[in-house]
């Protein structure tokens, strides 16, 4: 059959099991957006491309499922750029497909010509410029084979116009022509048994679970290691969600602002086995003196993530989930009693420091994540966007679900959190999607309230005021006299402006309100926002500050250390 | 420490521009690139010389195989036979043109060209060799040169 390059693209969308996109029409893309119409797609109008990308990335985050977003050239294209990136730094399977001018006017500057595979070359996993009709099918297919195999990662496809309008036969390949792309699968045997004999000999090992147990679906193949193996294991902010918070084995969220017990465990491990990580700085703080006692068997599918920032003692690389299916057989079960009554040691001087546990009368942050965890019982899909909101939420919401937890970790991108929610709620449309984001990201990219009010998505939207750009303002207050240059930042009414969009919400400024909040927004069946109104100045601890190590952690202090400065005052 | 890294590549376009792309991102310091076609049809041979610890090198290595083009790399810093092409423009007068041709032939370099004030001196060989003709002929004014960059095959 004749088709145009326009519906060969949802033919090809198709056969790749897409249901929906995430786009924004323009003069280069007008083609394949009129050939949509056709086909049974769902597309969601996003307000802004940015909005777009970070949808398909909160769809694929959530499901393990490509996402798909479209753009036209020029300025949508562009406007993609920091989604791709977010994507392609925390390994996300996404393919963006952008219009392009005509390969005719393509290289003269022509009305809305970027060289978007020139500027996404370093934040893509691959690219394609389509230059001929003939050589659509095969880019689509290998666009989806490389996003969501190996190290998932973001692939554009660039479509000039006029190979959009031509017309070919159209026959989908049944196979990929990669001869440069074989990512390893299992782990190799020899590697796996020095492993398990490492892990057999340890006295004090900690499992870490980075975001390749999300990104390979490994969950059940943690757990089972993790019970019969009987080793903590502590999960770095992408790996969240990889392993029940609520598991006794779990020693939660580790890393610059994680918990002082798994940033201490670390430290004090004889043995990590490291799973689908990659030792980023805010995980390793100064990685040369990170786990310092430590072998480490390091399990990863990309095999330049061997040796990038830490050097393993045995590298394993391949799928996490395989290979921790492999490792199980080969690991004996153990007690590690010592161990574990060190680790609850310091639960419990952590417990004790926990601003949950002092009395106050303001409202804090945690105190709102831990109400949001407890009303909907763990069970929500969160977002968060970035700042000291993203790591309350990380501290203090107990995920329990597999890929529960939308964040942009590698990147940090503030703004993520609205529309990566979108991609949450399209993706599980049954389930309760929260977000969790600062009044500093909120006012970034709030435009797609458009989108959740058009496309009636349930989400429940909790904004954390606190008046500032707050963790930029707890270094200045840290580490730069308090100095507190272009944080504080002011805001509109988020609830009138939200109601302007039709989205109800609710103002909270008191403890007693924030419980009939929650349950408001969780019994209304449309989306939601509530404004806490948080104390401005409040800290996010413990935190091990950048490039250093755990004996430099700043730890809350305790509430008799707390009143001795404002007496001395 | 100077290695020697060949990569064979899918010939198409803008393979190139994301090998240079990938060195620039990462910071990798490189001595001297040189493509072209290799035994296969499609397939294209870059020799790399970079600077760098085994480290530094170990991800050269693999950050290249991850490029989806990239077919095979590997290092050749085994048993291999490595040789650069350079043409240099040297100054030379009929005066002194002689002693220059005389220079050359010790390092079997070609004379390519002659004008009556310079001679375009064609040598093949080691870097260093290379390096040697050219320490010699700089007294005359070098006035213009071109390298290809490192080729080398694994012997055997
Ligand atoms: C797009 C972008 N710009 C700037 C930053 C730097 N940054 C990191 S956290 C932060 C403050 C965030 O403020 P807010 O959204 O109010 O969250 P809070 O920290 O107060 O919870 C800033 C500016 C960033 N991460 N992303
Ligand atoms: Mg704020």
């Amino acid at each position: 059959m004749e088709l145009t390059g326009a519906q060969m693209v949802w033919e090809c969308l198709i056969r790749e099991g897409v249901d929906v996109v995430f786009g924004y029409p323009g003069g280069s893309i007008i083609d394949t957006y009129d050939a949509m119409i056709d086909y049974p797609i769902r597309h969601v109008l996003v307000r802004h491309e940015q909005g777009a990308a970070h949808a398909a990335d909160g769809y694929a985050r959530s499901t393990g499922k490509v996402g798909v977003c479209i753009a036209t050239s020029g300025p949508g294209a562009t406007n993609l750029v920091t989604g791709i990136a977010t994507a392609y730094m925390d390994s996300v399977p996404m393919v963006a497909i952008t219009g392009q001018v005509s390969t005719a006017v393509l290289g003269r500057d022509g009305f809305q010509e970027t060289d978007i595979t020139g500027i996404t070359l370093p934040i893509t996993k691959h690219n394609f410029l389509v230059s001929e009709i003939s050589e659509l099918p095969q880019a689509f297919i290998e666009a989806f084979h490389i996003a969501r195999t190996g190290r998932p990662g973001p692939v554009l496809i660039d479509l000039p116009r006029n190979v959009a309008m031509s017309k070919a036969e159209f026959s989908y390949p049944d196979k990929v022509d990669l001869p440069g792309y074989r990512p390893t699968q299992r782990g190799n045997v020899r590697q796996l048994r020095m492993a398990a004999e490492l892990l057999n000999a340890a006295a004090r090992p900690l499992i870490i679970a980075g975001g390749g147990v999300n990104r390979a679906g490994a969950f059940e193949a943690l757990a089972a290691l993790a019970e019969k193996y009987r080793a903590p294991v502590a999960m770095t902010l992408l790996g969240i969600g990889g392993f029940p918070q609520s598991h006794p084995r779990s020693l939660g969220f580790m890393g610059m602002h994680g918990a002082a017990s798994a940033n201490m465990a670390v430290d004090k491990a004889d043995l990590v086995l490291a799973v689908g990580m990659r030792f980023s700085d805010r995980v390793t703080g100064k990685a040369s003196a990170w786990a310092p006692n430590a072998k480490i068997v390091h399990i990863d599918v990309d095999p330049a993530e061997v040796g990038k920032n830490v050097a393993p003692t045995v590298p394993i690389v391949g799928d996490a989930n395989l290979v921790l299916q492999q490792l199980l057989p080969l690991v004996q079960p153990c007690e590690f009693e010592p161990w574990w009554s060190l680790i609850d040691e310091w639960r419990q001087e952590e417990r004790s420091r926990d601003i949950l546990k002092h009395e106050t009368e303001e409202l804090l942050p945690p105190f709102v994540v831990s109400r949001i965890s407890a009303l909907t019982e763990g069970q929500a899909m969160m977002v968060s966007d970035v700042g000291q909101n993203q790591m309350w939420e990380a501290q203090y919401y107990s995920h329990d679900l597999p890929r529960s937890l939308c964040t942009s970790g590698g990147l940090g991108t503030m703004g993520y959190g609205i529309p990566a929610a979108m991609g949450v709620q399209v993706g599980n449309p049954d389930k309760q999607v929260w977000m969790v984001a600062g009044d500093g990201g909120t006012q970034m990219t709030l435009n797609q309230w458009g989108t959740i009010a058009q496309e009636k998505l349930p989400i429940k939207m909790a904004i954390l005021n606190n008046g500032y750009l707050g963790m930029v303002r707890q270094w200045q207050q840290m580490f730069f006299s308090s100095r507190y240059a272009a944080t504080p930042i002011g805001s509109p009414d988020f609830v009138r402006l939200a109601e302007a969009y039709g989205i109800p919400g609710l103002i909270v400024t008191t403890r007693e309100e924030v419980d009939d909040a929650i349950r408001a927004a969780i019994a209304h069946p449309g989306p939601f926002i509530i404004e806490f109104r948080v104390k401005g100045e409040e800290n996010v601890y413990p935190m091990v500050p950048a490039g250093q190590t755990v004996r430099e952690m700043i730890r809350r202090p305790l509430p008799s250390e707390r009143c001795l400065p404002e007496e001395a005052k | 420490m100077r290695h020697t890294i060949v990569a064979l590549m899918e010939d198409r376009p803008g393979v190139l521009n994301r090998v240079a792309s990938l060195f620039r991102r990462r910071g990798f310091n490189i001595d001297s690139l040189a493509v072209g076609h290799s035994e296969a049809e499609g397939i294209s041979r870059m020799t790399v010389v970079v600077q760098g610890d085994d480290k530094t090198l170990e991800q050269v290595a693999k950050q290249l195989h991850k490029l989806v083009n990239v077919t095979k790399v590997f290092d050749l810093n085994g048993s291999s036979v490595s040789r650069e092409l350079a043409l240099v423009k040297v100054h030379a007068t009929p005066a002194n043109r002689s002693e220059v041709i005389g220079l050359a032939s010790i390092f079997r370099a070609n004379i390519v060209d002659v004008s009556s004030d310079s001679l375009i001196v064609e040598i093949t060989g080691t870097e260093d060799k290379i390096e040697s003709l050219l320490e010699l002929l700089r007294p005359y004014g070098v006035q213009e040169l071109t390298r290809t960059g490192v080729v080398a095959l694994a012997r055997g």
